[in-house]
């Protein structure tokens, strides 16, 4: 019988973020053990591993993972129905309007007919999103119903049930600037700017990231959007308008972090990471 | 710690402990390589990014 660690991390891409955290548990000692996802089989064996960090990068191995461990008992972290809700930009929607969170006025639409109706109701410009996307792929700003009109006329053209749902957004102008906070066990560790030439500021598109001041308003926000999709560990971007106010865009439960550490050199957030998951290897050990 | 890109054959170089499943990028024809093993350093091109790939 194989004996596991009582950590698993699970990855297949060892990226910055990664090696900060594989650096942080053995700085504190944390024995874990190495599961590349790529590799991983099972279906409702005994548990192997107490606690999980999955760090996969990959939406739908990352939600499999979750679910099969724990379906065998592993506490997994984030949960598989945070995994869940933050890979579905929609459920995420719902799970923060629900909570009473602040989020710009959004829509789904269940055909491309019907997305550009809702796009009429929004009014233009608005932004249309794929409802699993990430890094800010396709993303697309629609400034008016001509272009709205092309853009639901190619996602027709797209094969799949799930391609032709239409999840839009009332545009929030931010001057090219979004916010990241990211929270950890229901605190705000801190706040960044996401910066960029253009209106997606995404670090994947080359969105830069400078220190923001963390407001009580921002920290009481994060954690609300966190906790309303049970996010034990969290990226959660948020947009500023003209007149101040803010809104969530999404929460991230693969939390990258790249550029939050070079805003905040002071803060490591891996090593947060590393202690809250030793609080929960204590807790279930 | 050095080994040679599989793409083009340069010398890439690690300053820190190279980690199983990194991936690092060929300083000369920028490659995506992955580390398959650390003892001996082994690479190979990394796989593509994938459409559910990022946050």
């Amino acid at each position: 019988m194989t004996t596991h660690a009582q950590l698993a991390l699970l990855v297949s891409r060892v990226r910055y973020e990664e090696r900060q955290i594989m650096a942080a548990l053995e700085r504190h000692g944390v024995e874990y053990e190495q599961v590349d996802t790529r590799t991983l089989h099972g279906g409702l064996a005994d548990r192997r591993w107490p606690v999980v960090l999955d760090r996969e990068i990959g939406s739908v191995r990352a939600r499999y993972a979750a679910w099969t461990l724990e379906a065998e008992g592993s506490r997994v972290l984030n949960s598989a129905s945070t995994i869940d809700l933050c890979s579905d930009k929609w459920r995420t929607s719902l799970a923060l309007r629900s909570a009473g969170v602040a989020t710009p006025r959004t829509m789904i639409a269940l055909t491309p007919e019907a997305t550009l109706a809702a796009l009429d109701e929004l009014g233009y410009p608005a932004v249309i999103k794929p409802i699993s996307g990430s890094w800010g792929r396709l993303v697309t700003k629609l400034d008016n119903r001509a272009d709205a009109a092309t853009v639901t006329e190619y996602i027709g053209a797209l094969t799949g049930p799930q391609a032709h749902l239409g999840y839009v957004q009332s545009f929030v102008p931010s001057n090219n600037r979004n916010i990241r906070v990211i929270v950890i066990d229901g605190q705000a560790l801190g706040a960044s700017y996401q910066l960029s030439d253009g209106w997606r500021t995404n670090i994947a598109w080359g969105g830069e990231c400078v220190r923001c001041e963390l407001t009580t308003e921002l920290a009481k926000l994060a954690i609300s959007a966190a906790e309303a999709v049970g996010a034990e560990l969290a990226g959660v971007d948020i947009v500023e308008d003209p007149d101040g106010r803010h809104w969530v865009l999404e929460v991230n439960a693969g939390v990258e972090f790249t550029g939050f550490n070079k805003a905040h050199p002071e803060l490591n957030v891996a090593d947060y990471i590393v202690g809250y998951v030793k609080s929960v290897l204590a807790d279930t050990c | 710690m050095t080994t040679t890109c599989p793409e083009c054959a340069a010398d890439v170089a690690f300053n820190d402990q190279p980690r199983l499943s990194e991936v690092v990028e060929c300083g000369d024809c920028h490659s995506e390589l992955e580390v398959t093993t650390v003892e001996p350093l082994s690479l190979v091109l990394a796989p593509d990014v994938e459409e559910d790939w990022g946050e």
